[in-house]
């Protein structure tokens, strides 16, 4: 049982396969003609977003909405108050308004938890992203794809049968692609698949590295095609790599960082017929991926966005229900 | 004529003696006293003296006053604070100099010796009037652009070599500026698991090293402030065996506290330098007791609370810390055969050198009746809401401490007396700080 959700060092085993066991059971809601579960029926989520993200937004909005939420989208960004006052007083504000839970995006790492620890408000925070720490949720739903993957399964859609339940991702080989030194995803996820029982790879430049990696629990590649000769992947996570990184000298410029990081043609032709390709969006074709390999049919890079519905309702499920064995009794 | 007699006080923590004090001065001793106090099981060291003390005022007295700084100081058994110059505006001027000497007069809780700063607005293009500071009433000896770093190696030589004029020193806030842009914590483990930008040790280091080698090559007076790193430390005892006229500070912070702290995101914890590891803590513990490392210097920051309640990333960085110094050094040094000479020697005798102030910094009789008397038994805890600065943002809250400041005399004026406030030096109403 958590409280919040703000990081996934603080999940467990046994938490992160009940999540994904409760996802597998919203699957199946989504799947239906009404599209609703009344499990949080009278309850609020506010959607506290320092920093724009529609694409999740939207999801974690159709997430508290199946599952018959009150939803409140409370967009703080460009607000004329300083920025520490507006956390404090926003966060005040939605306390006084009763607010049940708070899934908080914001530009700054360490937001949701300093939201969860001040004392300013006692709702559970759920974190949408922080800066360039975590994003629980996709990570959450990127081992839900791949779980499913694993099991031979339609990566998304209802579930069908119980061949995923109750797994974890034990012995799965990942590579992780890019720049993992400002990516909340990669953080998420190391922290998840090792969790999970899966190796971890993580392929990029030094200086898209954090300082210290090689104490993290994952191998470490800088050269992609080395890593590549090196395992057998079940699954590239392609990271996104923003332009703007080599006027900070990060990399020489795009052409170079393409030749030897990128999801190439060739690099994509010589992944195994099995290798699922992934992204958490939105993909700078022709930069870090190629057209081919996004365009896959064993990319399930929409299948991504589809889970997160289901992880998202699974994860506010988990928070306000107190735990995830109610829906299963 | 005024006189006090300390009966009984445990000098620089040995042996017992009784303290004499006339007109201001210390004394050989005292017929019929005005006022005698027992210090019984008290500890008497010289009034401590901070070399690095932001008092806000001018321009963010809602942060900190010279009053409230001053009173903090006296209660943390401070007699004399240096007022860093990165005020609005800026120390960087015979007038401000002056109005933050004034003010510190006025205020009457301890001598408050302003530092000015080394470039005009601290905007490190070109040289601050420094001879007119140091010709001043205010008489400024120290001259630092803390906050900013003098990052520009001409610009710091030329520093270093004019202000032998006066034999004045620069104090150097280390920081490369381009290796720490938007640096949040301490570049390391915990940097990279929080994903906070890093500040990493060698943007400390690459400019000490720059600077002790300035300072050698010009024969000049140099300054480290707030000195975080083991690198650090062993760049400056290299440089100490070379001859070069190097002194090196560390702040009671950085002796205690690691950047494992900041997996709480709680902005008490933000500063700059960031907290280190803890294999830093032990090497700047290390310098300090072997001597690598001259002072402690408080780098006494007090913010609003709308600075300091927020997310981390929005957070300002700084801590106060003048009324937990003292206990907070004797904590973290009680392993290191650290005594009360030590600490008189660290936090008195040698900033007061290193500043020129000769009243302060030592008992001896003729100089400025400037003392402390500390319970080294106490069973206290640190508890900043009680504290008289106006800043809560101090880290230490809630550490047990076995030291607590009784009495402070500043010239002779008993300003603390069981802790508490009890009034201000005659300088409040006029009068000099020795008539
Ligand atoms: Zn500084």
């Amino acid at each position: 049982m958590i409280r919040h959700l703000l990081s996934t060092a603080d999940l467990g085993r046994e938490d992160a396969v009940r999540i994904l066991d409760t996802a597998e059971e919203m699957s199946q809601v989504s799947a239906r003609e009404v599209k609703k579960l009344p499990v949080l029926r009278g309850r609020t989520v506010v959607n506290l977003f320092f920093e724009d993200s529609t694409r999740t937004r939207i999801s974690f909005e159709a997430a508290a909405k199946r599952l018959s939420a009150d939803v409140i989208n409370f967009s703080a960004k460009g607000s004329s108050v300083s920025k520490g006052e507006s956390l404090q007083d926003t966060a005040q504000t939605l306390a006084a308004m009763g607010a049940d839970a708070v899934v908080v995006r914001h530009p700054g790492s360490g937001a949701p938890a300093r939201l969860a620890a001040a004392g300013w408000i006692g709702a559970p925070i759920l974190n949408a992203g922080d800066g360039t720490h975590e994003h629980p949720t996709q990570a959450l739903l990127d081992a839900f794809t791949l779980r499913r993957a694993l099991a031979g399964l339609p990566a998304s859609g209802p579930a069908e049968g119980d061949r995923a339940r109750g797994a974890g991702l034990d012995g799965a080989q990942v590579a992780i692609v890019g720049d993992v030194l400002h990516s909340r995803v990669a953080r998420s996820n190391v922290h998840l698949l090792r969790a999970l029982g899966a190796h971890v790879s993580l392929i990029a430049p030094p200086t898209l590295l954090p300082w210290g990696v090689h104490t993290w629990p994952a191998e470490v590649f800088y050269d992609f095609d080395e890593a590549l000769a090196a395992h057998d992947f079940d699954a590239v996570m392609m990271l996104r790599v923003q332009f703007e990184r080599m006027h900070q000298s990060f990399f020489p410029n795009t052409r170079e960082y393409t030749r030897l990081w990128g999801l190439t043609e060739q690099r994509y032709r010589r992944l195994p017929a099995h290798t699922a390709i992934m992204h958490p969006g939105p993909m700078n074709r022709g930069f870090e991926i190629c057209a081919s390999a996004a365009d896959a049919e064993r990319a399930l890079i929409l299948d991504q966005v589809e889970n997160g519905v289901s992880v998202r309702m699974a994860a506010l499920y988990e928070l306000l229900t107190g735990d995830g064995t109610e829906a299963q009794q | 004529m005024s006189s006090t007699l300390i009966r009984h006080a445990r000098v620089l923590g040995g042996e017992e003696r009784d303290i004499a004090i006339v007109d201001g001065r210390f004394a050989e001793s005292v017929e019929r006293p005005d006022e005698t106090i027992d210090a019984t099981g008290l500890v008497a060291l010289p009034g401590l003296v901070d070399l690095h003390t932001h008092l806000r005022e001018p321009g963010r007295e809602d942060a900190e006053t010279v009053l409230t700084g001053s009173q903090s100081a006296a209660r943390g058994g401070y007699t004399a604070v240096h007022a860093m110059a990165n005020t609005q505006p800026v120390a960087d001027t015979a007038g401000v100099v002056e109005q933050v000497a004034h003010l510190g007069r006025a205020a009457g809780y301890a001598q408050v010796v302003p530092i000015g700063a080394v470039t005009t607005g601290q905007a490190g293009q070109q040289l601050a009037e420094l001879g007119a500071m140091a010709a001043s009433a205010a008489r400024v000896r120290i001259f630092s652009d803390d906050g900013q770093c003098v990052a520009d190696p001409m610009l710091m030589r030329r520093a270093l070599e004019y202000v032998k004029t006066f034999d004045g020193v620069v104090a150097q806030h280390a920081q490369d500026p381009r290796l720490t842009e938007g640096a949040q914590m301490n570049e390391g483990l915990v940097s990279a698991e929080l994903g906070l930008p890093g500040w990493p040790a060698v943007a400390e280091e690459s400019i000490i090293a720059r600077d002790v080698l300035l300072a050698e090559h010009v024969g000049s007076r140099l300054h480290v402030c707030h000195l975080s790193t083991a690198g650090s430390v062993e760049i400056v005892r290299w440089a100490k065996e070379r001859g070069v006229r190097v002194t090196a500070e560390v702040t009671p912070h950085h002796l205690m506290l690691t950047d494992e702290l900041v997996r709480s995101y709680d902005p008490v914890y933000k500063v700059n330098p960031p907290l280190r590891t803890q294999a830093d803590v032990d090497a700047v513990r290390r310098g300090l007791a072997d001597g690598t490392i001259d002072i402690v210097g408080t780098d006494h920051a007090p913010h609003t609370a709308e600075h300091k309640c927020s997310e981390w990333t929005a957070a300002a960085m700084g801590m106060v810390g003048l009324e937990s110094a003292l206990p907070i050094v004797m904590e973290a040094m009680a392993d290191y055969g650290f005594g009360w000479a030590d600490a008189a020697r660290t936090m008195s005798a040698r900033p007061a050198q290193i500043s020129g102030l000769a009243e302060h910094g030592s008992l001896e009789p003729g100089t400025g009746a400037n003392l402390v008397l500390v319970d080294p038994a106490a069973h206290e805890v640190i508890r900043p809401a009680e504290h008289a600065t106006l800043g809560r943002n101090n880290p230490f809250a809630g550490i047990p401490v076995s030291t607590r400041i009784v009495d402070t005399f500043l010239f002779g004026t008993r300003v603390v007396a069981d802790g508490e406030l009890r009034g201000p030096h005659a300088t409040a109403r006029g009068g000099q700080w020795i008539e």
